[in-house]
């Protein structure tokens, strides 16, 4: 299995994305360069979390401009597994492959706390070895990860099953407490129409080793990995 | 002309004057004025701290780079080295607190990847005054911000550090930053200029106004223009930055530059005078090649500017090509604007016309050193007779006071601001006795802490310094790691005053004691004085910053108990102290001395004995005792981490009951362990002689605490939780 991890300018969880998927996860994984034309054909493109661009303007806004963009574009536009972590889900709003925008926190602060999440859906490439209702322990960390949608669209995803993962409490439960970042809905993650591209605020590649106090991120890689496997 | 009121504006005394007239054989420019003003100031220069400072050790068998350098390192072996520094950002930090500490934290992460390491996380220990005064509440937001803005977004851990809240902070907060970074041991760079004729290349953000030298400037009588000048503290680029650590490191990872330093205090000035003076070589730049941000910039402004994300660099001439692609990859400038030369002279060019042409060694080492007068304040730091101490009537009460006390609350408002996670290396998440990284690939961790109670040093500068020392390697203990090396950051009032002087020898002397003692170098740090507004001095604040070693990362210990029914004990002695405790200050507004005992011999056996009950797994957790005494500690292990599980404690004690639960006495370490491991480790404590008790039993929802098998304390967790909890970010409007 082939991952591609797309370095921008500011990206800073690429380390640690390429660390899990190689050492832990023990695929094949490299960086692929932002102002490349050039995917080396990757079965998965993963954008990292970070800083692109500093965040300046507007988070992702700058980034979604980066040459490689038009490959990832076509490459999701064709079906082709696409993984948004924070900056990265960020990204892919701004590139208009997901639907909706992020606004601050709702506490106006940056926040890197553990969070509990729920699986929405296990029917996509990303959570078909999770099990519906499943509490996931992973962290966030992040200034603007507060999910915003219009009420039409909001229900069209809805209706389509594309909300994948919830903010809840440790028992499953959907409440205003943990919902730290105020998101609407209390959205953690979601796919696009076609479920092949994945946008989430919290950080799998955190939540992969017992070390680092959770495995619960295991569950999005080895799906992707699962999925891959059984598509071919 | 250069007259007296303008030298007297560049901070120089007539002597210097005269000094620097007599080792150029000339009067100076201004520009050259402006550049010997810098580098012989004291922050430059460690003019009155110099001779004090060489009393530390800083040798050692695994010490690769000592004092002098950007930062510190030390052998951790695997082929790897640890790079580390603190340094003080305090009076930008009060004049803008976010740009102030997030400049902070941009320089000393500039000083740790110029030396070729990749940083792996920052720490940082902030003082503030009371956060009752509305103006310190703005002081600590804004620096917090500053350091999560920076940090985060260039993705570096902010893993711990330490906060605490006096009066003395409220006109002169404390801002020391930390960092650690990893480098292979056979991809150091140094600050050097050598090869002659080999190309100086100037890398990263155009060069502004910002920073320049103040007072100064600011004057109009210089004949420069009247145009506006820019406020004294530099704006910070993270994303700048964070291009420039990544371009710099793929340059040094493909061996294209010979000698590297950042522009960081003094800027051009300190940077391309340092790096001639350490290889006996001549710079020659032509300023008119200088990126620059704003037009009509003097040759002074330039030279002085402290603009931040910038570095200059000395690359073999046939390299310089391929060094510059690689700026240019990752979008920053990087232009040649001189070259080496054998002059053993700065010399820079402006117009064609040789502006600056001063012997660097002059510059670098020609400063003179203070040997300033010390002796003790009089008054001296009142002793406080503990019979003037009344005992409370209600302990819960005073305990509950003491645990919501922003000092000892717990810190999370704070910390979830910043990334602590960033880089996947964070073990030990923040809010333990030191903060711990596992090194990728291998199976080791490193831990690190900062540590210096200010209220003991004021008491007595000796031991407070000493204190400093042994609770930062206890601290490490507590992890299960062993000290490496020292960083220090000494934050002192104004060293002309001979009563700070005193403080300041003295806490040098209690450092170095302790430092010897514990066989531990010191590889570096900061010193800053003039830390008094309106005359009045912060207590003296020495920061220690250890950086130890955990060898096996099944082998880090964590404070929290770990399951009901183990038994709790306490390893060293309580005694009847109580000056200089949190205990007299906040509950009984008493400040005064002296602070706890500190005997070096028992503090190591008590901290070896820790470090090998956990290498021999006896232990379950490890908590130091320190500011709020017992009472504070038992909580703490009752309340961090997801366990929350609480204790019944009988102390044996006959001395005074607020002694036994508030006092700071040191040597002390909480642990706990299973009911098997009780023989074994008993029998270990005793043949390692070190003195311990048994005081209780994990278990329950309550603290409950007794003395003599009387109650004395029987609180749910829960409810000292809340408390302890949402103490600090009940202060703030937005939590």
């Amino acid at each position: 299995m082939r991952f591609g991890i797309v370095v921008f300018p500011g990206s800073n969880c690429d380390y640690d994305t390429l660390h899990v998927l190689k050492y832990v996860v023990k695929q094949e994984a490299y960086f692929l360069w932002h102002k490349d034309h050039d995917l080396k054909n990757a079965d998965c493109v993963i954008l990292p979390g970070g800083f692109s661009y500093g965040d300046y303007l507007r988070s992702g806004a700058i980034a979604r401009f980066s040459p490689l963009m038009q490959e990832v574009k076509e490459f999701a536009l064709c079906g082709g597994i696409v993984l948004g972590i924070c900056n990265g889900f960020q990204v892919l709003l701004e590139l208009g492959l997901l639907p909706g925008a992020m606004l601050r926190n709702k506490n106006l602060k940056f926040l890197c706390q553990n969070v509990h999440l729920r699986i929405e859906n296990t029917d996509t490439p990303f959570t078909n070895k999770g099990k519906p209702g499943q509490v996931l322990n992973i962290p966030i960390a992040h200034f603007d990860g507060n999910y915003y949608i219009d009420g039409p669209n909001l229900d069209k995803i809805k209706k389509n099953n594309q909300i994948l993962l919830r903010y809840s409490s440790a028992d499953g439960l959907l409440t205003e407490k943990d919902n730290f970042n105020g998101s609407l809905d209390c959205i953690a993650g979601l796919v696009n129409e076609n479920k092949n591209v994945l946008g989430m605020m919290p950080h799998p590649e955190r939540a992969s080793e017992t070390l680092l106090g959770s495995r619960d991120g295991h569950i999005i890689f080895d799906s992707i990995i699962d999925y891959i496997k059984n598509d071919r | 002309m250069i007259d007296d009121s303008i030298i007297k504006e560049h901070g120089l005394t007539q002597e210097e004057y005269k000094r620097i007239t007599d080792l150029i054989k000339r009067e100076p420019n201004l520009t050259e004025l402006g550049i010997f003003s810098l580098m012989w100031s004291e922050h430059c220069s460690y003019k009155s701290s110099k001779v004090h400072l060489k009393k530390y050790p800083t040798s050692g068998k695994n010490v690769i780079q000592g004092p002098g350098e950007n930062a510190g390192i030390i052998d951790i072996g695997n082929g790897l080295a640890v790079v580390f520094k603190i340094e003080s950002h305090n009076h930008p930090s009060f004049i803008e607190p976010y740009q102030g500490a997030a400049t902070g934290v941009g320089g000393i992460l500039r000083d740790i990847f110029t030396m070729g390491a990749r940083p792996i996380a920052s720490l940082d220990s902030l003082r503030f005054g009371p956060l009752s005064v509305p103006k310190n509440k703005t002081v600590m937001e804004g620096v917090v911000s500053g350091i999560a803005g920076y940090g985060n977004s260039i993705g570096v851990p902010t893993v711990g550090g330490e906060t605490y809240f006096d009066e003395c902070y409220s006109l002169n907060p404390l801002v020391n930053v930390f960092c650690l970074g990893i480098a292979k041991k056979d991809k150091i760079f140094y600050s050097r200029a050598e090869g002659i004729r080999n190309p100086v290349l100037y890398v990263g953000s155009k060069t502004g106004r910002d920073g320049i030298h103040g007072a100064t400037m600011a004057s109009a009588e210089f004949g420069e223009d009247l145009e506006q000048k820019r406020p004294n503290v530099q704006v910070g680029d993270p994303f700048k930055e964070k291009l420039l650590l990544e371009a710099c490191l793929e340059v040094m990872e493909k061996n294209l530059v010979l000698g590297i330093q950042d522009m960081g205090a003094a800027g051009l000035t300190c940077s391309t005078t340092e790096m001639a003076a350490n290889s006996g070589t001549g710079i020659e730049i032509d300023i008119d090649l200088i990126p620059q941000r704003e037009q009509g910039m003097t040759p002074y402004e330039i030279m002085l500017s402290e603009s931040q994300e910038r570095m200059l660099i000395v690359a073999q001439k046939e390299k310089v090509k391929q060094a510059q692609a690689v700026f240019a990859k990752w979008d920053l400038d990087a232009v040649i604007i001189g070259h080496v030369t054998d002059t053993q002279n700065l010399k820079v060019k402006s117009g064609g016309k040789t502006v600056v042409d001063i012997p660097v060694g002059a510059v670098i080492n020609q400063c003179p050193v203070y040997n300033r007068e010390a002796k003790p304040p009089a008054p001296t730091t009142p002793v406080i007779d503990s019979n003037d101490i009344p005992f409370p009537e209600n302990y819960e009460q005073i305990f509950l006071q003491i645990i919501k006390l922003p000092g000892l609350a717990d810190k999370e408002w704070i910390f979830r601001q910043y990334d602590h996670m960033v880089q996947t290396n964070t073990s030990v998440l923040p809010g333990a006795d030191a903060s711990v990284l596992r090194i990728k690939n291998t199976d080791k961790a490193l831990a690190v802490t900062l540590d210096g109670n200010s209220f003991y040093t004021y008491a007595n500068p000796r031991s407070g310094g000493t204190i400093a020392v042994a609770e930062a390697c206890r601290n490490l203990a507590c992890v299960g790691a062993t000290p490496l090396g020292v960083t220090n950051c000494l934050n002192f009032g104004n060293p002309e005053k001979s009563e700070i002087m005193w403080q300041f020898k003295e806490a040098v002397q209690g450092i170095a004691q302790a430092c010897r003692a514990f066989q531990i170098p010191v590889t570096g740090g900061n010193v800053s004085f003039y830390n008094e507004t309106e005359g009045i001095p912060i207590y003296p604040t020495p920061v220690l910053g250890v950086v130890g070693v955990i060898d096996g990362l099944d082998k880090i210990m964590t404070p929290e108990f770990k399951a009901p029914g183990d038994t709790i004990l306490l390893l060293g002695e309580n005694k009847e102290e109580l000056g200089a405790s949190e205990y007299i200050k906040q509950i009984h507004s008493k400040k005064g001395g002296p602070p706890p005992e500190i005997d070096l011999r028992k503090e190591k056996r008590v901290q070896s004995l820790c470090l090998e009950a956990i290498s021999k797994k006896m232990i379950k957790s490890a908590h130091d005792v320190s500011e709020g005494g017992l009472a504070q500690c038992l909580a703490e292990c009752c309340l961090i981490g997801k366990n929350k599980i609480g204790c019944h404690i009988n102390l044996e004690d006959k001395i005074r009951t607020d002694a036994l639960l508030f006092g700071e006495t040191q040597s002390r370490i909480l642990i706990s362990l299973e009911e098997k491991q009780k023989d074994a480790f008993e029998s270990l404590a005793r043949n390692r002689k070190v003195p311990y008790s048994i005081i209780g039993k994990t278990g329950g929802e309550n603290i409950l605490i007794k003395q003599l098998g009387e109650k004395i304390i029987d609180i749910p967790i829960q409810k000292v939780y809340m408390l302890w909890k949402s103490s600090l970010s009940g202060f703030f409007k937005v939590q």
